[in-house]
């Protein structure tokens, strides 16, 4: 046997002593910057708004990410997420549906779309209820193109999530919380600090409380949404909000929500706003 | 299957012995898969640079790169896999570089070994502890 | 031909006789590896990019053998020696028997 066992032994009892140091160093060494394509500089650190109770700074998800994972979002063509944009941008040009119409018959180039995931989720005054970035989506399909709506989870659907928010890249995100929106934001902050499943953690338990620590194995973030959706490598495809929300959900051994339900959309509404004034990354590479 | 003392004494201790054991049956199949590359010829260990993550955050995608001048061809392995061959890269007359990346899967812990033939038939090898986090939730 | 399979390819326009350049090419496939298995326990049977190949007016840049090890959405960067303008052609072969082509043209002033 020429690779030595001793060495792997080695390597795995020094895992808990490499894994804290790493939260040390993260502090002392100089702080990675995200700027894309050696271009643009994303804000991956801001001040939270002053109605945050319980954040000092909103940091991005990127930055808890080891340094090999963080520089597969630091080049559009290292970035896997961009192939399923680039599935988008066809579907945008294409004609679908009874009418013959495709995205761009209404909204031209998708560049038009700039400035639209900053402001996700809202408050839409016409159908009076919260709306996010799919429901818009599913509201031309089915308004306008005469089509079936598509599952808010599907490819195509996160697909273009990330396109539209890419359009958006680097800007900062903007909810608003106030007006009609207020009661829903109230109900997301609800559910952010209240303890489920057989774990008994709240959203803030591991996201606030926690980040940069350790559960288990994993190096827990502030879980902001500024990146999404994101190309995951655990499934290797692209991931919207409320998938996310879904999978945390059943980590702390929950019944969870629906995607795309009156939930998920409350609580999109208050975790996108603990991120107000961080870039819009899509799509961002997690792990 | 030789071990070398060390190696048989940690064996031997037994808390160690559960977790070596399926090490055992992989490391069968990585010497084969050596000796299927190499045809059985000695190798050195210098001449070939294998770059890799030490703590890979999901095995799924895991970014390796390698470097051999001189070499016509280079194979990676991934000895904890339940099959260890990865890729190979054979360099063509217009090569810039005997240089190649690329993005692996890799079932848990483990080292991952490259091994280059060189343009002159002899072989170099090398390896890399990757630790691959199983965590699950993803931070 | 598996759904879905598009092929990315990153070369630069330009370079000067002799220049080594780096490419970088990606193709999504999801690398089935033959390894997992489905609800009912069965194994789902490997399809995946078998072989990669660029070459560069004729002449062979890199060849790759690639197992079911190999991540989802196979990635390579390398790098090639251009003494001429010309064209890069990129060949990715499927499991199935499809074939995946992709062409770009560089300019040596």
């Amino acid at each position: 046997m020429k690779i030595s066992n001793l060495h792997r032994l080695v390597q795995m009892a020094a895992t808990a002593s490499v894994a804290m140091g790493l939260a040390v160093s993260a502090h002392a060494q100089e702080e990675p910057k995200l700027i894309i394509n050696g271009e643009q500089e994303m804000i991956t650190h801001a001040i939270p708004p002053a109605y945050i109770d319980g954040l000092s700074e909103s940091i991005s998800g990127w930055v808890f990410r080891t340094k090999e994972t963080q520089a597969l979002e630091l080049d559009d063509f290292d970035n896997p997420g961009m192939i399923f944009v680039d599935q988008a941008q066809e579907l945008w040009d294409k004609e679908m549906g009874p009418e013959n119409k495709s995205c761009a018959s209404c909204h031209g180039d998708v560049s038009s779309m700039k400035g639209v995931r900053t402001v996700m989720p809202k408050f839409n005054e016409k159908a009076g209820e919260l709306w996010t970035l799919e429901d818009y989506i599913n509201d031309s399909l089915t308004t306008h193109m005469g089509m079936e709506p598509w599952g808010y989870t599907s490819t195509e659907m996160t697909a273009m999530a990330a396109l539209i928010g890419n359009q958006s890249r680097g800007m900062p995100m903007n909810v608003a919380i106030d007006g009609p929106a207020a009661p829903y934001w109230a109900k997301g902050k609800e559910m952010y600090y209240t303890r489920t499943g057989v774990l008994e953690l709240s959203c803030a338990s591991c996201h606030e409380d926690n980040y940069g620590n350790y559960i288990r194995a994993d190096h827990l973030s502030q879980g902001q949404i500024n990146g999404m959706p994101s190309y995951r490598m655990k499934n290797a495809k692209l991931n919207g909000i409320h998938a996310r929300f879904k999978g945390c959900v059943k980590d702390t051994k929950a019944e969870t929500y629906k995607p795309g339900g009156p939930e998920f959309h409350a609580l999109e509404l208050y975790v996108a706003s603990r991120g107000n004034g961080l870039s819009v990354e899509s799509p961002s590479v997690r792990n | 299957m030789n071990f070398t003392r060390r190696e048989a004494l940690i064996i031997g201790a037994g808390a160690v012995t559960a977790a070596a054991l399926p090490m055992q049956a992989f490391a069968a199949a990585i010497d084969d898969a050596i000796a299927a590359f190499t045809g059985g010829a000695e190798t050195t260990d210098s001449g070939i640079t294998l770059t890799a993550p030490e703590i890979a955050e999901n095995g799924n995608t895991v970014p390796i790169s390698v470097s051999a001048p001189g070499a016509e061809s280079i194979t990676i392995l991934a000895s904890g896999n339940p099959t260890p061959n990865v890729l190979t890269f054979t360099f063509g007359p217009l090569a810039g570089s005997q240089e190649a990346s690329s993005r692996i899967r890799l079932a848990g812990t483990q080292d991952v070994i490259a091994i280059a033939k060189m343009k002159d038939g002899t072989f170099a090898m090398t390896s890399s502890a990757v630790k691959v986090t199983i965590g699950g939730c993803g931070g | 031909m598996a759904k879905g399979v598009k092929p990315r390819v990153k070369v630069p326009k330009k370079a000067t006789a002799g220049e080594v350049i780096t490419i970088k090419t990606l193709i999504s496939h999801k690398m089935e590896s033959g390894q997992r298995k489905d609800k009912d326990g069965n194994i789902i049977p490997r399809s995946i990019i078998n072989t990669f190949t660029c070459d560069f007016n004729g002449q062979n840049v890199i060849s790759v053998e690639l197992h079911g090890a190999v991540s989802t959405n196979p990635y390579f960067q390398f790098e090639a020696k251009v003494p001429e303008s010309g064209e890069f052609v990129f060949t990715w072969l499927d499991d199935d028997g499809s074939t995946y082509t992709d062409k770009k043209s560089i300019t040596v002033a």
